[in-house]
């Protein structure tokens, strides 16, 4: 009798595991279709003709036509928007690891004066709206002559790109024990040298990884962009100043070509995602 | 004395940089909204505040953020729980997860116009449920409800990974210990969760509340791409006012508001969530 | 020519003084052994003289040469870290060869230098791998072979043999040392384990809480403590003490029993003697046993000395069981006397 409830008990919770295996696989599932099957759709557009995006009902296939890809690449501008895009995220990718990384560098190394109010300046760029600084700068970049440059766009991309770049480079720094640059030095490196020859081969994947993140976080913008460039038109500033002008297999051609980099960027830097950010925090 | 110079020299061109680039321009716009041919005045406000968007832009920001980013951060603690528990696939299940983290907000424009425009995906899956015969427009001028909506769900969708991000990092940074001796006194999946997880994760709660809600108030290619000017936002009225309307210090009084709504917020998290240095991981 | 002569050399972290007033002389080819327990500032000592930490106040000086302003690689040092510093991107064969690509050496004699000090460290085998495929104690032979490969005037270790087993510890510390003595280097050599200290050393430096208490020859420091820590520090079982109140000038009461000692002008001084310089006698110091550990050749007896913990390595042919009373009676001339306050040792005149 007992034995009896007690294997029906052990069925039944087996039964529960079971069921509870399920569900769990299953949100997995839907989660995971939540992020992927808009990029699906997008992509579905992005290789119809436009008269297949325009037709009604829609197809949940791909046309695997290419014709509204060559139409958005034949559009006026798009060529040059895309080649600016690229130049302004180069730029930028360049400026925040030049600066960012001697001072994460500085930050995981020394103690010194001062050293507290650097941070601080740097965690506040956070709370801070940052493309709101294209705003002023647009009139301090007509002075100069930096306005409609991808060099003045590509600073203010770096002020939103620095402090990651710096916090990255200070958290991946801080991974090296000091004592291998030093045991280094007592081996007859100079500080240049033993940089070179021990903290650069290690730290040189993650210093790529976050110059893929201020690659993306340029790409990505804007707002910045809209306000900054008139005849050098980013990608993003083309396709929003011409939202309401653009045939829709344009926008979904333009929408494809802006999210490829975004696939390839977050495969490129998934190891150190999570870290990056948990150091990031503090 | 190299010793003593090295970390000022190192920090030089970022500290420079920053001085230059993000200080100073915070000083000029500041100028800008209180100050009209070199005298202060109030005047750019007045005009902001008396413009008939602004109130509207002002409240749907706000409402955005309130709707959005509650639900992502509970939507991101969930996917972070079923990150830890999970085994094998556990690394392309989280690079999935985490691909919206690299899309612009106008591409998540884009992709939701996709489904909810009038050929879209969604007008087609209804009518070959036979749930409506003609297409529907969702995003038309007086739809402000479905745009409203279409904007949270894009939002949502972009925007959650880079919270779910912070919580993993964040998770990963308790000690196991935690959970094994939680379990051997006795303590289920659901009381960790809720006793352990969530007080050690407030750092990163905090930082990705802040950081999300500061981008909310950010809002503006997403609305750009699904609402065109029918839903205002206040990130999409300075931009207006600053090239439609030409006129920069409104434009800069704009940008004020956001930037003090995001203060304001800022200080609000930072207090309330507050975890004193000791009762840190 | 390589002496090591630290003068006065203080070091302090924010208002944490690591390091008093360090004075200290290693001869040129010394083999100098620094103990101490933990925490008590010998890394920071090796790290001062090596030129990794700048000292508050002192000067440094090598081979004549005061080196206080100069960087680690021009000090003609070479170190053993005591968390290893194996670079990680490096093959052990490259980590060995680092200092001597550094001297641009002829390939010929770098592949000499590395295979030599590899096979010495016994790690010849290992030459291809990185230090993530190696054991704890596999690196730590790394980091040993580095240095010597470099044959520096001054070699500093900091425990570069703590994670070996015992036997092999045995055979490296033989190898270290005749290795060294033949190569004419200065050592200095930082470690926990007092058996280490005592086979290795030409001299022994105890320090206690930033401070250099003795430093003098094994021997020395055994039976002669400068001080009544460096007594209960080295030894083991460490010396015991006892209270000695003033019977008459020169003589002192130690629990009922009068000894002869140094002429102090102190009520009380402490009385101390090493476990194994006590005997089972007909009359000494009452002892009531609490614990009795065969040790083989000998038993070590935990007893009681009017309320004072007391041990005495004892002939193991002794019966002896708890409870039991027993009289040990000191070696006279073992017999070492310390001053309660300032804790250095008196002299007996
Ligand atoms: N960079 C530092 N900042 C502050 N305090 C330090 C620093 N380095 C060492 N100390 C302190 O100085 C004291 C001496 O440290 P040191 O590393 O020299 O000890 P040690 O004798 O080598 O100990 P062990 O045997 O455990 O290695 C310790 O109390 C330590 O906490
Ligand atoms: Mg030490």
């Amino acid at each position: 009798m007992t034995a009896v409830t007690a294997t029906e008990t052990v069925a039944a919770t087996a039964d529960i595991r079971k069921r509870g295996r399920l569900v769990f696989a299953a949100t997995i599932i839907v989660l995971c279709a939540w992020v992927l099957a808009p990029i699906y759709l997008l992509v579905v557009n992005a290789l119809s003709s436009p008269d297949q995006v325009n037709a009604f009902p829609k197809s949940f296939v791909p046309g695997f036509e290419t014709d509204s890809i060559a139409f958005f690449m034949g559009f006026a501008g798009v060529a040059k928007a895309l080649f600016n895009s690229i130049l302004v995220a180069c730029i930028t990718m360049a400026l925040s690891i030049g600066l960012g990384a001697p001072a994460g560098y500085a930050l995981s190394r020394f103690e010194f004066r001062g050293k507290g109010v650097f941070r601080i300046m740097v965690l506040m760029t956070r709370a801070f709206p940052l493309p709101l600084l294209a705003l002023p700068l647009a009139v301090l970049f007509i002075r100069t002559g930096l306005d409609d440059t991808a060099l003045g766009l590509a600073l203010v991309h770096t002020t939103l790109a620095l402090p990651f770049a710096v916090l990255i480079t200070f958290s991946l720094f801080s991974g090296i024990p000091v004592e291998l640059e030093e045991a280094a030095w007592t081996l007859g490196c100079t500080r240049v040298q033993a940089f070179r020859k021990v903290v650069l081969p290690l730290v040189l994947p993650g210093i790529a990884a976050s110059a893929v993140f201020a690659f993306v976080i340029s790409w990505n913008e804007v707002f910045a962009a809209a306000v900054l460039t008139i005849e050098n038109r980013t990608l993003t500033a083309f396709l929003l100043q011409n939202l309401d002008v653009s045939p829709l297999h344009l926008k979904f051609a333009g929408g494809a070509v802006l999210v490829v980099p975004a696939l390839i960027f977050i495969f490129a830097v998934r190891k150190y995602l999570f870290a990056m950010w948990g150091i990031a925090n503090r | 004395m190299q010793q003593r110079t090295l970390p000022y020299l190192l920090l030089l061109p970022a500290t420079l940089f920053l001085c230059v680039f993000f200080i100073y321009p915070f000083l000029l716009v500041a100028w800008q909204a209180v100050s009209q041919d070199g005298a202060l005045t109030l005047e750019h406000f007045r005009t902001m505040a008396g413009h008939w968007k602004f109130s509207t832009a002002f409240w749907n920001t706000m409402l955005l953020a309130l709707a959005v980013v509650p639900v992502q951060l509970a939507l991101a603690l969930f996917m972070a729980a079923l990150v830890t528990r999970m085994g094998a696939g556990r690394d392309v299940i989280l690079y999935i997860w985490t691909i919206p983290l690299g899309i612009s907000d106008l591409a998540a424009g884009i992709i939701w116009l996709a489904i909810f425009e009038q050929t879209g995906f969604l007008n087609s899956i209804l009518s070959s449920l036979g749930v409506i015969d003609q297409p529907v427009t969702w995003l038309g001028y007086q739809d402000k409800a479905t745009i409203f909506l279409a904007v949270v769900l894009a939002e949502l969708w972009r925007a959650t990974a880079i919270v779910l991000v912070i919580l993993v990092a964040g998770m990963g940074l308790i000690p196991k210990e935690y959970y094994e001796a939680a379990e051997v006194f006795g303590a289920g999946p659901w009381k960790r969760f809720v006793r352990i997880t969530l007080p050690l994760l407030r750092p990163s709660i905090q930082t990705a509340l802040i950081l999300r809600t500061i981008l909310a108030f950010e809002v503006f290619a997403v609305v750009a791409a699904l609402g065109g000017t029918n839903l205002p936002v206040l990130m999409g009225e300075t931009y207006q006012w600053q090239f439609a309307l030409q006129d920069r210090h409104v434009a800069a009084a704009y940008a004020l508001v956001i930037l003090a709504i995001s203060i304001a917020f800022t200080l609000v998290f930072l207090r309330t969530l507050r975890v004193p240095k000791e009762a840190q991981v | 020519m390589a002496e090591i002569s630290i003068r006065n050399v203080a070091k302090q972290f924010g208002d944490f003084t690591a390091l008093h007033s360090v004075d200290l002389t290693v001869a040129d080819r010394e083999f100098m052994v620094l103990l101490g327990a933990s925490g008590c500032g010998k890394t920071t000592l090796l790290r001062i003289i090596a030129g990794l930490e700048t000292p508050s106040q002192g000067e440094v000086w090598i081979g004549g040469r005061r080196v206080d302003h100069l960087p680690p690689r021009q000090r003609g040092i070479a170190m053993v870290f005591q968390n290893y510093a194996v670079f990680p991107h490096l093959t052990v064969f490259e980590n060995i060869a680092f200092g001597l690509r550094m001297q641009k050496l002829p390939q010929a004699e770098i592949d000499r230098r590395v295979t030599r000090t590899a096979e010495l460290m016994h790690i010849g085998q290992l030459l291809k791998r990185y230090s993530g495929q190696l054991s704890g104690g596999q690196r730590q032979r790394v980091a040993v072979a580095r240095a010597l490969a470099m044959e520096p005037d001054v070699i500093l270790m900091d425990e570069p043999l703590s994670n070996l087993d015992a036997l092999l510890r045995l055979e490296m510390r033989a190898e270290l040392k005749g290795v060294l003595a033949e190569s004419k280097t200065t050592t200095i050599y930082v470690t926990h384990d007092q058996v280490e200290a005592m086979s290795l050393a030409d001299r022994i430096a105890v320090m206690d809480k930033g401070l250099i208490v003795q430093a003098e020859r094994p021997i020395e420091v055994y039976r002669n403590p400068a001080a009544r820590f460096v007594g209960s520090f080295i030894g083991n079982p460490p010396m015991n003490f006892l209270p000695a109140r003033k019977a008459d000038n020169g003589s002192w009461r130690v629990a009922g029993i009068t000894f002869k000692g140094p002429k102090a002008e102190r009520e009380e001084i402490a009385f101390a003697i090493r476990p194994e310089d006590l005997s089972h006698a007909e009359s000494g110091l009452p002892a009531e046993v609490r614990v009795v550990e065969p040790l083989g050749p000998h038993v070590l007896v935990t007893c009681d000395v009017e309320g004072h913990l007391f041990r005495a390595v004892l002939e193991s042919d002794i019966v002896l069981s708890r409870g039991d009373i027993v009289k040990l009676a000191p070696t006279p001339d073992r017999i070492r006397w310390f001053d309660p306050e300032t804790e250095q040792s008196l002299q007996v005149h």
